[in-house]
């Protein structure tokens, strides 16, 4: 990375009723760039994120230091908070339909973000909420401005949210399985368009997927995360060509390929541990087939594999390019 | 919107319907009103006399004919111990019964509700804990039990209000706290877990994601949703403005409709009983009705269904 990050994330923990979700997450983000989360359901993805930006339950303990330009967001007053999420960091979520309020009018609820971030009221706010409409590729903004959200499809839906979050013309947007409760055709017009606004409005974003595909197509560099913890980032391309986290080789070992003949997809042999049950050392030796009695020890550090490229292993010397 | 509100109406007149016809088979087939009014030991003659002037002789189904055609045309009959028409003497009990009736409502709502908010709000709470104990209290003690253990303790042992009877705004203070306690015990429940439910919507998730402030959060997108929920029980409450008293009227012994029910059952005055029932069913099929019209006005994925969605509340 070369410039100042814009979101900073260092040493982030979170536990839930003293079972830790998160065991340490160091992240950066750069202002404009695309950044993948991968990662399987359960492994953190969200959670880091919710923490971030002050959204998780009052039951939920962190600690650790996200900063926004320097401003650290953990435990920052709400008014604080406030002003930064849906003003520089704006999020959207999974399933669109239960995002949004049913009982307001989904301009209502977009025009609500342009009048506390933007200061838009009235006719200002109508006629930009119908501009985000437009440009969200919504048709028919004119009508379906005053509709519910139980009156439009999914894939309308999201878009809905999407120009909700671009109404407070964020720096950051971060998109959590925005299109996992989608069907497969709208996933790739959301993909579209999620790729094309990052493009014209040079927000950082951050995308949040348990699929490898979705993210290496949006993303110029991806984080893949397990049992809490990031084991392994790189440059998309690298990470597909020459991953080394035995974890990560098991997840592009699990997906099909394009070229080549079939063959058996493998599966990863055993399960995700248990929050109450993590392993002393690395929480994926219980699974690894090339662990060692030293994995156990403690948890590994990042190891750099090449500029840009680390891998959170102790073994990668064992692990030769594939 | 409008055949929604035609159904809603028909149906609410077939209730109508049912319970007067319901509580004329019932009370016709109790005992017998000739011998409750005039004694059993009147003569035999007298008894007759009496039943050939309140068309008591005549088969069932034509008593029930006529009693219903009657109603149709708005004649509800005289009670058969005055004379009197059986409205007027229900009309005239009606402000007392009001008198107890709305402010207790006005206590259920503007006690139980915030109540509940806020514990929802504070959930696991000391303060959830404690609001919530006294919801229980409130709402598992009989409110004729609560109106003996107030009038106990402020009328006898501290004898600062009266223990029954009509002394001004005084008389009513007891009885509309051992009504409304009770019934802001459940509306503070309701609304608490209502609260809880609505709070824990991604729908909440995103307002906070998109910066409004908490304060925001709770009065524009979570009580609005709470709120359907919420109705439902607020009108039933409503529903219950005439027929709610009827157990406290009697252990304050206050002059309202309940006593008057009370009473009239007990004689088998059937004019006058089925014109409270009248009455107690109409208020209560009105609030339905004002509630189920209000489902969708709070609710637009309501609007324009068939009364198959509400049906159910």
């Amino acid at each position: 990375m070369t410039s100042a990050p814009l979101v900073s994330i260092r040493d982030l923990r979170v536990a839930f009723h003293g079972l830790p979700a998160l065991r340490g997450i160091d992240l950066d983000v750069a202002p404009g760039e695309a950044v993948g989360l991968v990662g399987e359901s359960g492994c953190g993805k969200s959670v880091t994120w919710l923490a971030a930006l002050g959204l998780l339950p009052a039951t939920a303990t962190i600690t650790g230091s996200v900063t926004l330009d320097g401003t650290e967001l953990l435990g920052a007053a709400p008014a604080v908070l406030d002003r930064v999420r849906g003003g520089r960091v704006a999020m959207i979520f999974q399933d669109p339909a239960s995002a949004l309020n049913p009982v307001k009018r989904v301009g209502v609820q977009v025009a609500e973000a342009l009048r506390l971030h933007r200061g838009l009221d009235g006719g200002a706010a109508d006629a930009e909420v119908l501009r985000l409409f437009d440009q969200v590729g919504i048709p028919d903004a004119r009508r379906r401005v005053h509709i519910y959200p139980h009156e439009m499809s999914g894939g309308q839906n999201q878009r809905v949210m999407i120009a909700m979050a671009l109404a407070g013309q964020p720096e950051l947007l971060v998109a959590d399985e925005p299109t996992t409760a989608l069907d497969a055709t709208i996933q790739a017009q959301i993909l579209d368009l999620l790729r094309r606004l990052q493009q014209e409005t040079g927000m950082a974003l951050v995308l949040i997927s348990h699929d490898l595909g979705v993210v290496a197509e949006m993303c110029r560099r991806v984080c893949v995360m397990y049992a809490g913890r990031i084991v392994e980032q790189a440059p998309s391309d690298t990470l597909f060509a020459d991953p080394r986290h035995p974890y990560t080789r098991g997840l592009l070992a699990a997906l099909p390929d394009m070229v080549g003949p079939r063959r058996r997809l493998e599966a990863i042999a055993g399960g995700v541990p248990e929050p109450w049950n993590m392993p002393p050392g690395c929480a994926f030796a219980p699974r690894c087939a090339s662990a060692i009695a030293a994995c156990d020890a403690a948890i590994p550090v990042f190891h750099p594999v090449a500029p840009g490229h680390d891998a959170a292993c102790i073994r990668l010397d064992a692990m030769v390019p594939e | 919107m409008l055949r929604f509100a035609a159904l809603r109406l028909g149906r609410a007149l077939l209730t109508i319907a049912l319970v007067v016809t319901f509580a004329f088979i019932v009370l016709r087939l109790s005992g017998d009103p000739a011998m409750m009014i005039m004694s059993p030991d009147a003569p035999p003659e007298a008894l007759k006399a009496f039943r050939e002037a309140w068309g008591l002789d005549e088969p069932l189904w034509l008593q029930y004919l006529k009693y219903f055609t009657a109603i149709l045309q708005g004649e509800l009959g005289q009670s058969m111990r005055d004379g009197r028409p059986a409205i007027e003497l229900v009309a005239e009990r009606i402000p007392a019964t009001l008198l107890l009736t709305l402010p207790a409502l006005a206590l259920k709502i503007g006690l139980g509700i915030p109540a509940g908010i806020y514990a929802a709000l504070h959930r696991n709470s000391m303060t959830d804990r404690v609001v919530m104990t006294f919801a229980v209290a409130g709402f598992t003690v009989p409110s004729f039990v609560l109106g003996l253990i107030l009038v106990l303790i402020f009328a006898v042992q501290l004898g600062w209000l009266p223990s029954g009877g009509q002394e001004g705004w005084r008389s009513v203070i007891l009885p509309v706290i051992s009504m409304g306690l009770g019934g802001a015990g459940v509306l503070a429940r309701f609304t608490r877990s209502a609260m809880l439910e609505v709070l824990g919507q991604p729908y909440i998730r995103t307002a906070s994601a998109k910066g409004v402030p908490w304060g925001a959060v709770v009065r524009g997108h979570a009580l609005p949703n709470a709120a359907i929920p919420t109705v439902t029980v607020v009108g039933f409450m409503v529903g219950s403005l005439m027929a709610g008293a009827v157990v406290v009227e009697s252990v304050f012994s206050w002059p309202g409709v309940g006593r008057l029910m009370v009473v009239a059952v007990a004689n088998r005055d059937l004019a006058v009983v089925q014109c409270v029932l009248l009455l107690v069913s109409a208020t209560m099929v009105t609030s339905n009705l004002i509630v189920d019209l209000l489902y969708g006005v709070l609710d637009p994925r309501l609007r324009g269904q068939a009364p198959a969605a509400g049906g159910g509340h």
